[in-house]
């Protein structure tokens, strides 16, 4: 098990450098030179010539990646080239409101994704399960942006009954915090329903068929207890570890939605950030989301390791 | 996005061998023409493309004849669908904006498919040092969540259609690297393609003779499925001013444009919006068909 | 007691009532501010902010007249070569250190010597200071230049504490500390910039606040939402296209202030290779370009006739305007004309490079359908603006569609961008004349003849056309009726003193 840990760490290492200079060649790639930007209407040379040494971009290519990948390995992502501020900072100061966001999404995609898919599977085949399918395709196919802007029209503008934007620290106001973002979170949770639905429905198909749930029914258990305690408790396993990956997925896909509803999250601030040419802010957080999604995976790999004493002794 | 659907699992197609399912294609046809829900995709699908293709004559105004005097316009009889905020007309802009979206959608794919099943396939069946320098890239890109990348991408290669059907085409294309490096490694593993090695057929035949068709049918309906993202990925780019430009219409730009008079002019916001939705849910609807068509073990 | 007594008393009632309740304003802006340290910030929003946080030497009233505020007296020497100015007494820093002349020589060191600063070019006529007592100082110029008054009046002016900045360096922005009427209290980036109110301000009479609040709200639509539902109780620059539905409301106020800036089509005629083309060359084809476009109808289509057409780097409001030339009616036969002289008469085509926001597009798109009625075959080159702005600077386009946010001198408008190799000269224009005219209009004291100098210069620029202006924003901002107090100012500044917040 160990073992097989350490290798998993191993690979993940190669993978996260790679990252790292995909993420670095961003600054490369994207045209606009930044020190323009940064200088804004001051034209002196003086000026532009000190800000593009400050920011080292004289430097060979090489030798400013070895320094950006040398400081982010202290922890040091750089400066925003916008605001002055640490670049770690404002990561740690935008990542509470995605995660909240991105919570609160996951509670509304549990909520109806899970209870859906156990109706659509116990009743394969019929109308239900007809129904709930062309639903929750219907939740994958609705363009985020333009839910969100629907809504905002409908609930915010003719009705008045939440705000349209803006964030509220849960810490600050528990209440507020949780209404504000309702919408956001009902916009992103519901292509994630639908993904949750369809795994819940086929996990639970193969653990209908399965022997044990077989030999429970002609134990003449009833229905109920057969499907909520030995069919489910069985199909969990596979859903939780979706779950943990999906999570990631909804990280990212708060990029449009912070966007819509003018959220401070990592999502727009990344969005922004590359429409400003804010380099170490793309960098940063690029690299930082690339990373915590690959220990995502790894800690799914892991646990599903774990789950599965079988797998276990293979490895 | 709807990129987290259900993967296609190596399994389930793998387990065919052509020798053995003799006239395979009539058994996935009937499957096919059974499934409802398929049937009702193949029909939206069908609908959009045939708008996109006769766009051009269909009586409808020039979608980019303004009209200094009609801007802003509710739905009436002149204008179905109302004008625009310079005065073009809407229907006719959402009909055009169709040929957008679908290309769109398919060359990206188109894109992602060219390139990631080559790379797959010598990923999976030569192994080694190629395989692993491919799929460390390939990991690498996964992580980088895809529409962030297809932005990065975008603003990159500047503002344009063909720009954004790149970026998307390259966010995808590891998708279908992993997906057919799994199916070539499973497939590899087959009584069948050991006993061709073992008669000395040559790699290429292997390859073509089965490999390939064995891996196809996965591949075909990721990439269904993937169009299905690609569209909600250029209207996503578009809205962020990345897409198609104008004055050619795009139904992404339509509600980048239209979220600015969400109060006064509603109907500009509510229709491309329903379109991207209705020709999504096509493709959606159609790769889960195939998909049931082409797995075996269902019935 | 008549109805009014009672009324007032109801509202003194009110106000004992009501003593303890804070009074938070909170201002939705159009965008996140940049880095809060006046000597190195480059965005409009951040300005807005600095108008509560960092009092400067001198103001403007609504009608551009330069008026004291930290200063209360100056004068220009006899040859226009230096500024003596009288300080305020009893000011203090938000840090308790006093303001004096000292200070107020290391700020305009700290603008002119910072690396990072990038009011250089603003300053660039100050050779330095003497300090002449605790609250008299002299600024010393290179050469007679009557604009560096109005450059005081805006981040140049802004007084920070020099003790703090000089220990803070370049990461100043983090905390700033000036003598505003508010004092910074906390900013979460693209969230909120907190101010809270200075006790000791100089003028604290005129503020009622206890705090501000500036929320960045990107999208002109939920900006609005936030107004109408009462979550921000002032929003900037409402869209144009919203007034017709505000009209008649029963919550909201609209205020509107035309700006100092305006929106042009820029073309490049001498910066770099790519000004060797038709365009470039042939001044007949830019005025038969800006013969075609009906600048009212622009206005009517894309701002429901509620900006201000343009036909001069400022607008008709200005003191600086040209009346002599009024703005042209549209004219597409002397633009087929002008064509045709120029040996195009079968129509010509002209690529136009346009910042990618539905405002500016609609705008370009109304110009090319104009223009092609003319026979000119607009095509659009929509480019983010960042990358739009580098290849402006580099010289790579033909046509820009690109505006500028004003200054209160009317230099600020014009010099830099059409003087031969000006900072922001992107149309790489060049004209000995116009030079001159521009040069000398700095350096002179008297309005009258300084604008005798600008109409001359026009009438030169008019005829080149290397910048077709279209037309000047209005500034509208929405304000909750519970706000009182609010004057809107041409340069789109929030001002606080006298405004209040009403329960009602």
């Amino acid at each position: 098990m160990l073992s097989f840990i350490l290798r998993r760490i191993l690979i993940a290492i190669p993978t996260i450098l790679l990252i790292s200079v995909f993420v670095f060649s961003l600054q490369k790639l994207l045209p606009g030179d930044p020190v323009l930007a940064m200088a804004g209407e001051e034209r002196d040379p003086e000026v532009i010539a000190f800000l593009r040494e400050k920011y080292r971009l004289n430097d060979p290519i090489p030798v400013q990646y070895a320094h950006w990948v040398g400081n982010a390995v202290r922890g040091d992502l750089g400066m925003s080239l916008r605001t002055n501020q640490p670049v770690l900072e404002l990561i740690g100061e935008k990542l509470p409101v995605t995660i909240q966001l991105a919570t609160m999404a996951m509670i509304f995609a549990m909520g109806i994704g899970i209870p859906a898919g156990i109706l659509s599977a116990v009743r394969k085949g019929t109308v239900t399960d007809y129904v709930a399918n062309v639903v929750a395709l219907s939740g994958l196919s609705i363009p985020n942006f333009w839910l969100g802007i629907m809504l905002i029209l409908l609930v915010s503008v003719k009705w008045q009954l939440l705000p349209a934007s803006g964030y509220v620290p849960f810490a600050d106001d528990p209440w507020r915090s949780v209404q504000v973002m309702l919408m956001p979170a009902f916009v992103l949770g519901t292509a994630l329903a639908a993904t949750l639905m369809r795994h819940t429905r086929s996990a639970m198909l193969t653990v209908l068929t399965s022997d044990y749930v077989r030999t429970a029914r002609a134990k003449g258990l009833s229905e109920r207890r057969v499907i909520l305690k030995h069919a489910f408790r069985n199909a969990l396993t596979p859903i939780v570890t979706l779950s943990a990956l999906l999570f990631g997925e909804l990280i990212a896909g708060a990029v449009l939605t912070e966007q819509i509803f003018t959220i401070p999250g990592f999502g727009k601030l990344v969005v922004d950030a590359v429409f400003n040419r804010d380099y170490a802010v793309v960098q940063g957080i690029v690299l930082v989301t690339a990373v915590g999604f690959i220990v995502m995976n790894l800690l799914a790999d892991v646990a599903y390791v774990l789950l599965n004493p079988r797998l276990r002794s293979q490895t | 996005m709807s990129r987290a659907a259900t993967p296609v699992t190596a399994d389930a197609i793998s387990a065919r061998d052509p020798v053995l399912d003799r006239k395979p294609e009539s058994r996935v046809w009937k499957k096919f023409r059974s499934h409802r829900s398929a049937m009702l995709g193949g029909v939206l699908v069908a609908f959009f493309v045939g708008m996109a293709i006769l766009a051009p004559v269909l009586p409808i105004p020039d979608p980019a004849a303004t009209d200094w005097g009609a801007v802003r316009q509710a739905p009436s009889a002149a204008h179905w669908l109302g004008t625009d905020e310079i005065g073009r007309d809407v229907l006719s802009r959402m009909i055009w904006g169709a040929q957008a979206s679908l290309l769109a959608g398919v060359v990206s794919v188109l894109i992602a498919v060219a390139l990631g099943v080559p790379f797959g396939i010598v990923a999976g069946y030569f192994g080694g040092w190629t395989d692993a320098v491919i799929s460390r890239c390939t990991e690498a890109l996964l992580a980088a969540p895809f529409l962030i990348l297809a932005i990065a991408l975008a603003a990159f290669l500047g503002p344009s259609l063909t720009n954004a059907m790149i970026a998307i085409g390259i966010s995808a294309t590891p998708l279908f690297i992993r997906l057919t490096r799994g199916q070539v490694l499973s497939v590899a593993a087959e009584d069948y393609v050991d006993g061709a090695r073992a008669i000395g057929l040559p790699t290429r035949k292997i390859l073509t003779r089965y490999i390939l068709p064995n891996i196809l049918p996965p591949v075909l309906v990721q990439a269904t499925l993937t169009i299905a993202t690609a569209i909600i990925a250029e209207a996503s780019l578009s809205f962020l001013g990345l897409g198609q430009q104008p004055p050619a219409p795009s139904w992404g730009s339509m509600l980048n444009t239209a979220k600015n008079f969400l109060n006064q002019a509603p109907w500009m916001a509510l229709w491309p919006g329903v379109a991207i939705f209705l020709v999504v849910l096509g493709f959606n609807l159609l790769g889960d068909g195939l998909r049931d068509a082409l797995d075996p073990r269902e019935q | 007691m008549t109805l009014r007594h009672m009324t007032l008393a109801a509202a003194l009632l009110g106000a004992t009532a009501l003593g303890a309740q804070a009074q938070d304003l909170r201002i939705g802006l159009e965008s996140d501010p940049d880095v809060l340290d006046p000597d190195q910030s480059r965005t409009f929003v951040g300005r807005i902010v600095y108008t509560a946080l960092c009092d400067k030497l001198v103001d403007v009233t609504p009608d551009l007249k330069i008026v004291p505020q930290l200063a209360t007296e100056w004068s220009f020497s006899d040859d226009n070569t230096s500024i003596t100015m009288k300080l305020r007494e009893g000011v203090t820093f938000h840090d308790g250190t006093p303001f004096d002349a000292e200070a107020v020589a290391r700020n305009i060191d700290r603008s002119l010597t910072l690396e990072e600063s990038r009011r250089k070019s603003e300053l660039a006529s100050v050779a330095g200071t003497e300090v002449l007592g605790d609250h008299e100082i002299r600024i010393d110029l290179k050469e007679p230049d009557a604009t560096v008054l109005a450059q005081l009046a805006d981040r140049a002016g802004m007084m920070v504490s020099p003790d703090a900045a000089e220990a803070a360096g370049a990461d100043f922005g983090a905390n700033p500390v000036c003598s505003g009427p508010f004092k910074f209290k906390e900013r979460v980036a693209q969230d909120r910039i907190v101010l809270e109110k200075f006790d000791d301000y100089w003028n604290a009479d005129e503020i009622a606040l206890d705090s501000v609040t500036y929320l960045p709200i990107t999208d002109t639509t939920v900006r609005l939402a936030n107004l109408q539902s009462g979550d921000i109780d002032i929003a900037n620059r409402v869209a144009a296209t919203d007034l017709k539905q505000l009209e008649g409301s029963d919550s909201i106020d609209i205020e509107q202030a035309v700006s100092l800036g305006y929106q042009g089509i820029t073309f490049n005629v001498g910066n770099g290779d790519k000004g060797d083309n038709p365009w470039g060359n042939d001044a007949r084809l830019r005025r038969a370009l800006s013969l075609a476009i009906g600048r009212d109808i622009i206005n009517q289509v894309v701002f429901d006739g509620n900006f201000r057409p343009g036909n001069q780097p400022f607008p008709d409001t200005s003191p600086w305007y040209d009346a002599d030339y009024p703005l042209p009616e549209r004219d597409v036969e002397a633009a087929r004309a002008l064509l045709e002289e120029a040996g195009y008469g079968d129509g010509v085509a002209l690529e136009v490079q346009v910042p990618n926001r539905p405002e500016n597009l609609q705008l370009m798109q109304v110009i090319q359908s104009m223009a092609s009625e003319a026979g000119i075959d607009v095509s659009l080159t929509s480019k983010e603006f960042a990358t739009m702005l580098n290849d402006q600077t580099a010289g790579d386009f033909t046509a820009s569609q690109v505006g500028w946010s004003g200054r209160i001198d009317p230099d600020g408008n014009i010099h830099q961008f059409v003087t031969t190799g000006a900072g922001l000269n992107d149309a790489g224009y060049s004209n000995e004349e116009v030079d001159r005219l521009l040069n000398e209009a700095r350096t002179l004291a008297d309005e009258g003849e300084r604008k005798a100098l600008y109409d001359q210069a026009r009438a030169i620029l008019q005829e080149e056309a290397p910048i077709v202006y279209l037309y000047h924003d209005t500034w509208i901002t929405g304000l909750d009726k519970s706000v009182e107090g609010f004057v809107p100012y041409p340069d789109g500044m929030i001002r606080l003193e006298g405004v209040t917040l009403n329960a009602d």
